[in-house]
């Protein structure tokens, strides 16, 4: 009776254990997801809401990230609006409350860095422009670092008994990480001043870090396809100021920047744009790795 | 922040309050208290810039040794992590918002306007569903020809506080009048999945009941609605919904409501005069795949409801109903977008099955033999839809549907009864083309046998404009 007891006694205390198991992060996107797991590392389990092939402003509010937000101890996201059309679904019908906007379950990336492109005036026929700037803020490393610092206070916050682990890690993470910029700044060196092409206006960071010159968007507006017509116009834009490449990301439809690539005679540069939006972006290393060795090789065949 | 809650408050009980005594309120002075609230905000984020760009500028200065590293390129440096980094249970993190990333407004407003052409080729004054007898004020059928405004409709939504969040959506109707379709207080944190509701809500049952109208695929709500639901649930009362702490979508949904629309209706009564409850379960297959899938039970009870119905040669009668009404709604939904990304392609195939029993006494006739009786009606209805975006902006739909009347016992009143045979049919077709998530421009063509005799041909267009703010869409 007594070993049976002691054994329910066991069962119940394994069965209840919340202090071993591991803090449930769910992420809205891929960079987001990495940049948890490297600061995390065995201390998180990491759920992602989104693929590097799914156009993050156009995600549903299905009923399985609904069931992830739940069981979330911390939700990070881009913030910024980007998920305007479907994260508040999923907080406010999952019943969770540690994960709610104020919360120190809720995690905001884009409230830690600088961001661009603030619009002067909020006007819808601007197309689906963001009130906080553009969002897009993963493409430049700088801020990854600065989200970096920001995620690892928050995980300390969050999950208390393991903050030191957190900031071992962290500081570990910056480590690598600064000298992995100070080696994408030497490479970039001839990306410099180089005019390209945009399809969506989601590369300004990249740009603003490595010094290029967004000269056209090929979306007549931000998130609205471009039709025939206005190729047409892109091109005949170029004539007058020509660009050296045009960008796309792995989401989007390549047939725009195609179309231009070919009748501008210009190198077309599928960016990974997020982790696991190309075979050597495994993690936030390899995605600026393979950013950087598409946008020279494309520098370099001109 | 005070005098905003104020008028905050005022717009909702401005709106609230006539619709209930007043005549329709003019929209200009809603208006006109938006605006003035507007200006109060800009007010306070250009205020708030002021501080920020201080803040940014400081921002700024910190970035300045990562820029400095681009001069030197190949010299590694290392710089120093940041304290709060090293040092562990820092205390909370102090978000570095940079120039408008303010926060969003206290109270988010949205508003849907949206009007349409409609042409029938029968009258829709004698619009009615075979085998359905229903209260001469049911919203059925294709509404006015001609142009018509459609419901247009004022969204206003926040958290109240850390405990509450609240939202009103307050509709304008083509004749003037202005109704409360929606305002309820909502807990933000009960955790373990529970959330409270209290007010005047959509009913959770079925799919597409909860959802507002302007956010429907077709312009009308499917048949079994309109003869079942009274077009769309809804009541004033209290609802718990439970999410399960599974990796597979489980949630419970519990009602209990006055029971003031059709099946039930208004009465003096303590107690509840409706009570729902529906689960749900759902998830993903693959990235391309998604689903949801439930069962619900709604169950109203009414007093002396007026039925329109005719005698056995044919002329029209009212007949009063008393007694309880139990509504099953089994419902399905399945969405395809290749790899999870619905802007390019998307297919959404949808289904829902009502079966429906009253169960009660029926006074026949209460203008004239006013007889009473026993009454029992067992009905059901289902509609099957897809809905497929075959390129970006442009969608085609198909909905089929059919409703089995059954054959309802009058009691000791059958015979004085006329009956209707055979099953109501209606097959619809629509394109619409969306310029943007905010806009969208609908063509509609139906062949509605709901009524004997000839089919109707109904045709509609119809424009949805969504104003203010970006409303997220449930699933
Ligand atoms: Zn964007």
């Amino acid at each position: 009776m007594k070993q049976l007891l002691a054994a329910a006694v066991a069962a119940l205390a394994l069965a209840a254990a919340p202090a071993h198991a591991a803090l449930k992060v769910l992420a809205c996107e891929p960079e987001w997801g990495a940049l948890a797991q490297e600061l995390g590392g065995s201390l998180v389990d990491v759920s992602v809401a989104t693929t590097s092939l799914q156009d993050p402003h156009q995600i549903q509010a299905r009923p399985s990230l609904i069931a992830r937000t739940r069981n979330a101890d911390l939700v990070v996201c881009t913030g910024a609006e980007l998920e305007a059309g479907w994260l508040p679904v999923l907080l406010q019908q999952s019943g969770n409350d540690r994960v709610q906007p104020g919360r120190a379950g809720n995690f905001a990336a884009a409230d830690y860095v600088r961001k661009l492109e603030i619009p002067a005036s909020l006007d819808r026929s601007q197309g689906d422009v963001h009130a906080a700037g553009n969002p897009h803020i993963q493409t430049d490393p700088r801020n990854i670092a600065a989200v970096a610092t920001a995620l690892a206070t928050r995980l300390q916050q969050v999950d208390t008994a393991h903050a030191a682990q957190y900031g071992e890690r962290a500081a570990a993470f910056q480590q690598k990480w600064q000298q992995a910029i100070a080696r994408w700044n030497a490479q970039a060196v001839p990306l410099r001043g180089l005019p390209v092409a945009s399809q969506h206006k989601g590369y300004v960071y990249l740009y603003d870090w490595l010094g290029m010159k967004e000269v056209v968007v090929l979306e007549p507006k931000p998130g609205v396809e471009p039709s025939a017509a206005h190729l047409q116009g892109v091109l005949a834009a170029l004539k007058a100021t020509p660009a050296r490449m045009v960008l796309y990301s792995a989401y989007q439809d390549p047939r725009p920047s195609e179309w231009l690539g070919k009748n501008a005679g210009i190198p077309v540069v599928k960016i990974p744009f997020t982790v696991g939006g190309s075979d050597a972006a495994k993690d936030l290393f390899g995605l600026f790795d393979d950013t950087l060795a598409r946008l020279l090789a494309a520098a370099g065949g001109k | 922040m005070e005098s905003t809650w104020r008028r905050a408050g005022l717009v909702l009980c401005l709106a609230a309050g006539s619709a209930a005594a007043q005549p329709a309120p003019d929209t200009q002075s809603l208006r006109r208290e938006l605006d003035a609230m507007r200006a109060e905000y800009e007010q306070r984020i250009r205020a708030l810039e002021e501080r920020l760009r201080a803040a940014e500028q400081a921002a700024q200065s910190q970035q300045a040794p990562a820029q400095s590293q681009q001069a030197a390129p190949g010299a590694v440096v290392v710089p120093a992590v940041p304290a709060a980094v090293a040092v562990p249970a820092v205390p909370a993190p102090s978000p570095t918002p940079t120039a408008r990333a303010s926060p969003p407004p206290l109270l988010e407003a949205s508003l849907i306007l949206s009007g349409q052409y409609t042409h029938t080729s029968r009258d829709p004054a004698d619009y009615r569903i075979r085998g359905f007898p229903l209260p001469p004020t049911a919203e059925i059928g294709p509404g006015t020809r001609g142009f018509s405004l459609a419901e247009s409709e004022l969204g206003l939504t926040a958290n109240i506080d850390p405990w509450f969040r609240g939202f009103a959506a307050i509709a304008f109707t083509p004749d003037n009048q202005v109704s409360v379709e929606e305002a309820y207080v909502q807990t933000t944190s009960l955790g373990q999945g529970l959330t409270l509701k209290a007010g005047r809500f959509f009913s959770s049952v079925g799919y597409l009941n909860a959802q507002h109208a302007h956010t429907w695929d077709f312009v009308d709500a499917p048949l079994a609605y309109q003869a079942m639901l009274g077009r769309q649930f809804g009541d004033d009362g209290v609802q718990l919904a439970w999410l399960a702490p599974t990796d597979q979508f489980f949630e419970i949904r519990a009602e209990l409501g006055r029971g003031r629309s059709f099946p039930g209706t208004d009465t003096n009564r303590n107690g509840a005069g409706m009570a729902a409850v529906s689960a749900h379960s759902g998830g993903d297959i693959g990235d391309s795949h998604s689903w949801r899938a439930g069962l619900s039970f709604l169950r109203a009870r009414a007093d002396n409801q007026d039925l329109a119905a005719f005698d056995s040669v044919g002329n029209p009668i009212t007949n009063a109903f008393t007694g309880n009404t139990r509504v099953w709604v089994a419902d399905a939904v399945w969405k395809w977008a290749p790899n999870g990304n619905p802007s390019r392609q998307n297919f959404k195939l949808q289904a829902e099955y009502l079966y429906s029993t009253r169960d009660g006494s029926v006074v026949v006739d209460t203008t004239g033999l006013a007889s009473p009786g026993n009454f029992r009606a067992s009905q059901s209805g289902w509609y099957l839809q897809g809905l497929y975006q075959f390129m970006p902006r442009w969608r085609v739909g198909l909905r089929t549907e059919r409703l089995n009347p059954g054959v309802p016992d009058y009691g000791a009143n059958a015979g004085l009864v006329g009956l209707d045979s055979g099953n109501p049919t209606k097959q619809t077709l629509m394109l619409d083309w969306s310029p943007s998530e905010f806009s969208r421009w609908r063509l509609q063509a139906a062949q509605d046998r709901a009524r004997p005799g000839d089919p109707d041909w109904q045709w509609t267009v119809q424009y949805q404009m969504s104003l203010g703010a970006h409303g997220a869409h449930s699933y």
